[in-house]
């Protein structure tokens, strides 16, 4: 547990003086994500520790680099967690990088993103100054939202140092349920069940098959789970944790990974392609060697946005364009925050 | 909020508009009045482009009425394309632009600029599309917030956030502001129940923000827009999602001695692992003025009552009445009630819904507070609003958003009497500092506006407001959007900052 706020903005005070550019990472987990870049290597694996957690507040304050499990273990002596369920990538995700590539596990469209948990955050700008935006309350309403701006940006905007974040009770029970069904007919079922007011806290659909979390209060799962088809997963939580932690079969191999957000009942597109439904049907994984051109005009179709995940080729665009107006707007952001262009430059997009 | 009517504080040449806002335009050659409401009149039906005092009039304040001004124009336009040439009409002459939704906003921040128009989007009222099995719903953005809830009913879905304006205010607003409710602590609030905006930039360009699925890549503009209080663009669609209506929801009472005794039974609550749908907290002059107002049965001696709603399965929320009820038994409740059906769970929560015009019943004036707080923090702020209460010879009564720790304090005042709003004004900004002192922030949901932005400098630093000056540059770069509300020229935090640390020992003891 170190704090290295100050070496950090001393380097990226001395980087602007020598026309340096930095690639921040945090401890390195998610390198496989976001363009290709150049710059002098800058790790948050060092700066790690939790700074301040009150059970009852439900809110803990961490440093950016402090790994995912560390933060995972100390809430689960007072019976809570993440509920937007991250990702750890081997037990080595940040909880900074998790932030900065807003990633959430499978329960994300029931308990919400990393992006909704967060409270407020201390951010190191271009210009080696060291902010403090948001706070350690629940509603905060006070300037603009520059902590939930961050989500997403890769670190493109600075340097976080410290996130402020909700945290939740473990839910009290958790069953999975299983059932045979086609990839249009899960889609349609996941949305419809979405509809009722029943602690469905996952929907994914693979293999032919439709797998449904319901966690929460015991009567609740318990008597939902006797309304519902399909059978009770004897390790349901594993199944979830493989998904999550991409150690799936489905995931195995280097053929491209593509990852459609999409509007939940979007109709079933390229039904021979090798395909893996989560989110209820608003997150599509979806394997093999395409075009990102083309695969955008299917997202749009789709109600949603494509990116590419892992593989494939990182030096070209691996994100869904953003229209002209919207690249403005992001250029002249970037400006704001890091007018020398000093943090991952090329990182999200090559024009920024 | 301003509760019945007092004087108003006219705005012209006063030292806010000099102070806190915005210069004026360059020395320009500015269409005049008459010029400027012919050139709108060529594409919006003149009868919607208002000019004459007296339909000026009612857009003059929102609804903290305490601050007021008359705009050069009030625009009503009703399609995109109108919107879009008045941005870039406004945009060529330097013309302030301040958007409206339905005015029931409690900071100024919908406040007309002298120099500038008022573009209402109140004939944006169209529900476009409700899709029950994707769950969302696509808006225009004048819109009520009761309202979708309305249409979404008949589909067994419902939209979250509920602001107690929530009958009268628009989601465009909503937006502007990041409205709460009641029900945040568990279902959100607006930045996390919205997924698309469209909106039109200062330059009169059209720009989509999100998307139908759950996220989106690049920046989260989003969440940059939700709470920007009209300083970045216009909101002209909006999409949010809906969620399942409930099958039951609960609500249980319970009266407490002190307020120390209520705030750890709040904290046992949520040990526990349970999240209420909705935990509210008053005390002893909100309870007393509430129960006159309506006889909820509320125990009027109790110093602090609890309201905690509990909602899910019927199974669940069986469950977890009985254990709340167990909990507040131990944390030594005086009174405990569970409603036993929709009636009584209406009428236990009709006095808080009413605590607002229930104080005004006692009080010739009220002025509402937004303040937030960790919840440890509740007894000890109480008690040194009671010192302070007691320095600037004011009552105070106390609602309280006890799952979030979203205080809304309500100082009792005379506006005819000399000088008393005046010392209200400074007793609410002493409450903000202090809550900042205690780690929580100015406002929690009713935003900056006018009314907070000194306060601005106490929460932030010349740094960090000079950060949120380079975003607004981003989207606004002639700073003509909603200008000298919510973020304050730097100048002005300096001053603020010495003249209220000087002050500081005039007060009372604000913890350090």
């Amino acid at each position: 547990m170190s704090d290295i706020s100050q070496q950090l903005v001393d380097r990226v005070i001395s980087a602007r003086g020598k026309g340096e550019k930095l690639s921040i990472s945090g401890r390195g987990s998610k390198s496989f994500l976001g363009r290709e870049i150049q710059g002098e290597e800058l790790s948050l694996a060092a700066h790690t520790g939790i700074v301040n957690y009150h059970p009852v507040e439900l809110v803990m304050t961490a440093r950016a680099g402090t790994p995912l499990t560390e933060i995972e273990a100390v809430l689960h002596e007072q019976g809570q967690r993440l509920s937007f369920e991250p990702p750890t990538f081997s037990g080595e995700a940040s909880i900074g990088g998790t932030f900065a590539c807003n990633l959430s596990g499978p329960g994300r469209p029931w308990n919400g993103s990393v992006r909704d948990m967060v409270l407020g955050i201390k951010l190191i700008n271009g210009r080696g100054e060291h902010l403090n935006f948001g706070g350690q309350v629940m509603k905060n309403v006070a300037g603009y939202d520059v902590s939930r701006t961050q989500a997403g940006a890769m670190g493109s905007l600075g340097i976080m140092t410290e996130i402020s974040f909700k945290v939740m009770p473990i839910p009290a029970e958790t069953l999975t349920l299983v059932q045979e069904m086609d990839a249009p007919q899960a889609i349609k079922t996941m949305n419809l069940l979405a509809a009722t007011p029943k602690p469905l806290t996952a929907a994914c659909w693979l293999d032919n098959k439709l797998y449904l979390r319901l966690s929460g209060a015991a009567s609740a799962v318990e008597d939902t789970v006797k309304q519902w088809q399909g059978n009770v997963v004897e390790d349901g939580n594993h199944f979830w944790w493989s998904l999550n932690e991409q150690k799936l079969d489905f995931f195995n191999g280097d053929s491209p990974l593509w990852r459609f957000s999409t509007k939940p009942t979007a109709e079933h597109f390229y039904p021979a392609g090798e395909w893996l439904i989560d989110w209820g049907g608003a997150q599509r994984w979806f394997r093999g060697d395409h075009d990102l051109q083309k695969l955008e005009a299917d997202a749009i179709e789709a109600n949603g946005q494509v990116s590419l995940f892992r593989g494939g080729d990182r030096r070209g665009e691996v994100f869904h364009r953003q229209s002209s107006a919207s690249e403005i707007l992001h250029k002249r952001l970037k400006d704001a925050f890091d007018p020398d262009r000093l943090f991952n430059p090329g990182r999200l997009y090559s024009w920024l | 909020m301003i509760g019945s009517s007092g004087q108003r504080r006219r705005w012209t040449g006063g030292i806010f508009q000099q102070c806190y806002g915005y210069d004026g335009m360059s020395e320009m050659n500015k269409p005049s009045q008459r010029e400027l409401a012919s050139m709108f009149s060529e594409f919006i039906d003149p009868n919607f482009v208002i000019d004459d005092a007296e339909t000026l009039r009612p857009y003059e304040c929102d609804g903290l009425s305490v601050y007021c001004e008359m705009p050069l124009l009030v625009l009503l336009p009703e399609t995109i394309a109108q919107v879009q040439r008045v941005m870039s009409i406004c945009h060529q002459y330097h013309i302030p632009i301040v958007a409206r939704g339905a005015g029931t906003g409690l900071s100024a921040g919908a406040m007309p600029n002298i120099d500038g128009v008022v573009l209402s989007l109140a004939k944006f009222n169209k529900i476009l599309e409700i899709d029950a099995l994707a769950r969302t719903a696509r808006l225009q953005p004048g819109v009520r917030n009761l309202a979708i809830s309305e249409a979404a009913n008949g589909y067994g879905l419902y939209y979250a956030p509920d602001p107690s304006s929530q009958i009268a205010c628009t989601i465009g607003g909503n937006i502007a502001e990041n409205s709460g409710g009641v029900h945040c602590l568990k279902y959100g609030l607006t930045v996390h129940n919205v997924l698309k905006v469209e909106m039109v930039t200062v330059e009169g360009e059209i720009v989509t923000i999100g998307s139908e699925g759950l996220d989106f890549c690049g920046f989260d503009l989003l969440a940059l827009l939700t709470g920007s209080e009209g300083l970045l663009g216009v909101i002209t669609e909006v999409t949010v999602k809906l969620l399942p209506v409930q099958e039951k929801a609960q609500v249980i009472m319970a009266a407490f001695d002190t307020v120390q005794q209520a705030g750890d039974a709040v904290a046992a609550v949520i040990s526990q692992g349970i999240i209420p749908a909705g935990l509210e907290m008053m005390d002893s002059h909100a309870i007393r003025a509430a129960e006159d107002f309506v006889h909820a049965g509320y125990p009027v001696d109790a110093k602090a009552l609890l309201l905690c709603e509990v909602d899910g399965t019927l199974q669940e929320v069986h469950e977890t009445i009985d254990k709340v009820n167990r909990i507040f038994d131990q944390e030594g409740a005086t009174t405990t009630r569970v409603s036993a059906d929709e009636k009584e769970r209406a009428l236990l929560w009709k006095g808080r819904k009413n605590a607002f015009p229930a104080v005004g019943r006692i009080s010739p004036d009220y002025y509402c507070m937004d303040g937030t707080i960790p919840r440890g923090q509740l007894a000890f702020v109480l008690s040194e609003m009671d010192k302070m209460s007691v320095h600037f010879g004011l009552r105070v009564a106390n609602v309280f958003h006890a799952g979030d720790g979203n205080l809304h304090p309500l100082i009792l005042f005379d506006a005819n009497a000399d000088g008393e709003f005046e010392k209200a004004e400074e007793f609410g900004g002493k409450i903000l500092e202090l809550c900042v002192a205690v780690g929580g922030c100015i406002t929690g949901e009713h935003g900056v506006g006018i009314e907070k932005i000194r306060q601005m400098a106490i929460q932030f630093n010349d740094l960090e407001i000079a950060q949120f000056h380079g975003i607004k540059a981003a989207f606004d770069p002639l700073g003509t959007l909603n200008p000298g509300k919510g973020i304050p020229v730097l100048k002005r935090c300096q001053e603020y900052r010495s003249i209220a640390s000087a002050s500081v020992s005039t007060a009372v003891g604000v913890a350090s």
